[in-house]
C-alpha cells in the first residue's frame, strides 16, 4: 500500500524529497524492531508516524537521527545516502529533535538552553571565549537576538532567567522545542510533543508546530497518540504497527483504512468451531 | 529593601549578559577588591597572610579548576593533587633547566599540566561517575610516584627542593606581601576567565554534558572534545594553582606535599562551596581554610584544653558531616545558600 505520487496534493509534488528511508529493518538481537519500512518526507511537509504502543515509532526516528542504525535499509537525506553516523553529524546537517521524556538541560535557564541549541553556529575559540573578546562578544549577540526571537515567538518571556528543573511541564516542552528551533533545522523531528497535555496546553503546541512550519518553513516529521491533534495537523501520515508499515496516505485516507482501524482498535475474531 | 533590582533597567542585552547585571554586586565586589587590594596587604601580620591568606588564594584558584571539571562539565576527579604537583614539577624544571622569563614558564607549565589532564581525562569519554573517579585516583597516585623519580628533582639527595628566587616584568618577589600580590593578580585574572569561559558558549557546552549528554549530542556538541576540553582547562588552573603552591607558599618542592589528601581538600571546597558556581569556590576555599584555624582557636578560648590529634580528628568529623549535610540538603552548597540569601534580602525587613 505504497503511496503513490498521485495522491500528494499539487503543492507537495513541486517540493523536493528532503528524506526517504528505504526498507529499513532494524533488529535487536531477535527482537525485530522495524521492518521494510519505507517512505518519503518531502520538503515543507509535516509528516506524521502514528502506531500503537511498540509499534516502533521512536525507533524509526531514532534511525533517522543517528541513535540506531538500522540493520538494512538505506535512509536518504537531501539525495545523499546516509552512513552510519553519530547524533551530532546529523545535527550538524540540520536536523533537529524534541523528545518524549523531556530531554533538557535542567540546572540551565531556558535562555541558557535555547542559546546552547545555537551550538552548531557558533564558532568563537576557547581562548576568545576566555577573553570575551572578538567573535566571542559578537556571537553572543547576535545568538541572544536570535533566541529572544523564538522566545517572544514561543511566549517564554516571563521564564527567561528560571532554571528549567522548576518550570511545569507544559512549559519544558516549549523550552524543548524552542532549543531544536534555535538549531534552525531544516527538519524537525518531533517525539509525541503533546504527551501529558492539557487541551489548551495541546491547542497552544499545535499553533506552535503550524506556525513553524509556516513561518520557518521546516519540514516536521512527528509522532503523536492524539489522533486528533495528528488528523488535523498533518500533511501526510504513516501508520506503523509492529515495526511494519500498515499505512500512508493522507489523513482522510489513514481513517478511513481498514488495516490502520484493525491496528487501533481490533477486529472481532470470527469464533470456528 | 536593601537587596533591591527595582529601577534597574537593562536597555541592551550587552547589558544584560554582564558578570554582575546587579548595581549592589558591583559596588560589593569593588569594595572586597579594594579591601584586597589596598587594605589587606598593609594591616595584616606576616602570619596571617602567611598561613591564612596565601593558602586561601591558592586554593581558591585550584578549586576554581577542579570545579569547571566537576561542576560544570559534570566530570569527577580525584586527581588534583596529582596534577598541581605536574604544574609545580614543571615549572621548577623549566625554571633551572631553561632561561625563559617567569610568566612564560607559568603558562608553560600550566599547558604541561593541561596535556596531563587530557592524557587521564581520555578514560572520561568512555566511563562516569565512579570508574571515571577511580581511574583520576590512579592518576593521583600515579603522577606523584613519577615526580619522585630523580630527574625530576635533579638528583637532589633528600628529594626535597627549593623553589627559586624569581622575578616576573622585573619585580622581585622576596616579601611575603610580594608573594600575596602575585596569587592575588593571578587568581583575580585567572577567575574573570574562568566567569567568561563558563557563561560563553563553551561553558554552556559543559552544562549541556554535565546535564544531559543524550540531548547535548542532539544539538550537535561533539562529547570527546567538549570533555577534554574541559579536561583541558581544568587542569591549567590546577597546575597554576600547583606552581604557586609550591613557590609562593611552601616556598619548596616535594612530590609528597601533593598528596591524595590535597585532592580531597580541593574537592571538598567544591562541594561545600557549591558545584558549578565561580563564587561558591572562593567560599569553600576559605571555609576549609579557616575550619581548622578556627578549631585552634575556639577551644583554648573556652577554656577547653583539647590535644592537637583530636582536634585533627574534629575537624575530620566536622567535614564529613558537613559534606553529607550539604550532598543531601543543598547540593549547590554555599553559593546557592548565598542566593536565596539574596533573594530573601530583596524583600527583607518587609516580605509581603
Amino acid at each position: 500500500m505504497v503511496a503513490t505520487v498521485s495522491d500528494l496534493t499539487p503543492r507537495e509534488q513541486e517540493s523536493e524529497v528532503l528524506l526517504k528511508v528505504e526498507n529499513v529493518e532494524l533488529r535487536f538481537g531477535g527482537v525485530r524492531a522495524l521492518h521494510d519500512v519505507g517512505f518519503e518526507i518531502r520538503k515543507g511537509q509535516i509528516f506524521s508516524i502514528i502506531g500503537p504502543n511498540g509499534a516502533g515509532k521512536s525507533s524509526m526516528l531514532n534511525c533517522i537521527n543517528g541513535f540506531y542504525h538500522p540493520t538494512s535499509g538505506t535512509l536518504t537525506y537531501k539525495g545523499q545516502p546516509r552512513k552510519h553516523m553519530r547524533p551530532y553529524v546529523t545535527a550538524s546537517q540540520g536536523i533537529a529533535r524534541t523528545f518524549q521524556n523531556i530531554a533538557l538541560f535542567k540546572g540551565m535557564s531556558t535562555l541558557d538552553n535555547i542559546m546552547t541549541g545555537r551550538h552548531l553556529k557558533t564558532k568563537a575559540s576557547l581562548l576568545e571565549n576566555a577573553f570575551w573578546f572578538g567573535r566571542a562578544r559578537r556571537e553572543e549577540l547576535e545568538h541572544r537576538r536570535f533566541c529572544e526571537e523564538i522566545i517572544d515567538f514561543l511566549n517564554l518571556q516571563h521564564v527567561r532567567k528560571t532554571p528549567v528543573g522548576t518550570l511545569p511541564y507544559g512549559l519544558q516542552k516549549r523550552v524543548e522545542l524552542g532549543r531544536a528551533l534555535a538549531a534552525e533545522p531544516e527538519l524537525l523531528l518531533l517525539d509525541e510533543p503533546m504527551a501529558g497535555m492539557n487541551l489548551e496546553e495541546k491547542q497552544d503546541m499545535a499553533r506552535f508546530i503550524l506556525d513553524v512550519n509556516d513561518e520557518y518553513g521546516t519540514t516536521i516529521c512527528l509522532i503523536e497518540h492524539d489522533i486528533g491533534v495528528v488528523m488535523d495537523l498533518s500533511d501526510r501520515i504513516v501508520v506503523l504497527d509492529h515495526g511494519e508499515k500498515i499505512g500512508e496516505g493522507t489523513p482522510r485516507e489513514v481513517s478511513n483504512d481498514p488495516k490502520v482501524i484493525e491496528a487501533y482498535l481490533g477486529v472481532q475474531e470470527q469464533e470456528s468451531a | 529593601m536593601i537587596y533591591r533590582e527595582s529601577g534597574q533597567f537593562k536597555k541592551t542585552y550587552q547589558a544584560d549578559q554582564a558578570i554582575l547585571p546587579l548595581r549592589q554586586d558591583r559596588i560589593f565586589l569593588i569594595l572586597v577588591l579594594l579591601v584586597a587590594f589596598l587594605v589587606i596587604p598593609f594591616t595584616a601580620s606576616n602570619y596571617v597572610m602567611n598561613s591564612l591568606l596565601l593558602p586561601f588564594l591558592i586554593y581558591s584558584l585550584a578549586a576554581i579548576g577542579l570545579n569547571i571539571l566537576v561542576g560544570y562539565c559534570g566530570q569527577i576527579s580525584l586527581g588534583t593533587g596529582g596534577f598541581m604537583a605536574v604544574g609545580a614539577f614543571a615549572a621548577w624544571n623549566l625554571a633551572i633547566r631553561t632561561d625563559l622569563p617567569m610568566p612564560v614558564i607559568f603558562v608553560l607549565a600550566g599547558l604541561i599540566t593541561s596535556g596531563a589532564g587530557v592524557l587521564f581525562g581520555l578514560p572520561a569519554l568512555r566511563i562516569k561517575g565512579f570508574y571515571l573517579a577511580v581511574t583520576t585516583l590512579a592518576a593521583q597516585f600515579f603522577l606523584v610516584w613519577l615526580l619522585q623519580r630523580p630527574w625530576f628533582n635533579n638528583y637532589s639527595a633528600s628529594g626535597v627542593i627549593s623553589a627559586p628566587d624569581f622575578h616576573m616584568f622585573g619585580w622581585s618577589i622576596e616579601t611575603v606581601t610580594d608573594r600575596y600580590y602575585l596569587s592575588l593578580i593571578i587568581l583575580v585574572v585567572m577567575a574573570l576567565l574562568a566567569k567568561n569561559l563558563v557563561r560563553s558558549a563553551t561553558g554552556r557546552k559543559w552544562m549541556a554534558i554535565r546535564d544531559m549528554d543524550v540531548a547535548a549530542e542532539i544539538i550537535g556538541i561533539r562529547p570527546m572534545p567538549t570533555k577534554l576540553k574541559a579536561f583541558a582547562v581544568s587542569s591549567f588552573f590546577i597546575g597554576i594553582a600547583g606552581v604557586l603552591w609550591a613557590f609562593l607558599y611552601l616556598g619548596q618542592l616535594e612530590a609528597d606535599a601533593f598528596n591524595i589528601y590535597t585532592s580531597f581538600d580541593v574537592l571538598f571546597m567544591v562541594i561545600i562551596g557549591g558545584l558549578g558556581s565561580i563564587l561558591g569556590c572562593f567560599l569553600g576555599a576559605a571555609f576549609v581554610v579557616l575550619v581548622p584555624i578556627f578549631l585552634n582557636i575556639i577551644p583554648s578560648a573556652l577554656g577547653l584544653p583539647l590535644s592537637t590529634a583530636m582536634i585533627s580528628y574534629i575537624e575530620v568529623f566536622i567535614f564529613g558531616s558537613l559534606i553529607i549535610f550539604f550532598l543531601i540538603v543543598e547540593p549547590h552548597g554555599m553559593a546557592r545558600l548565598w542566593s536565596i540569601a539574596k533573594q530573601k534580602l530583596r524583600l527583607w525587613p518587609f516580605p509581603y
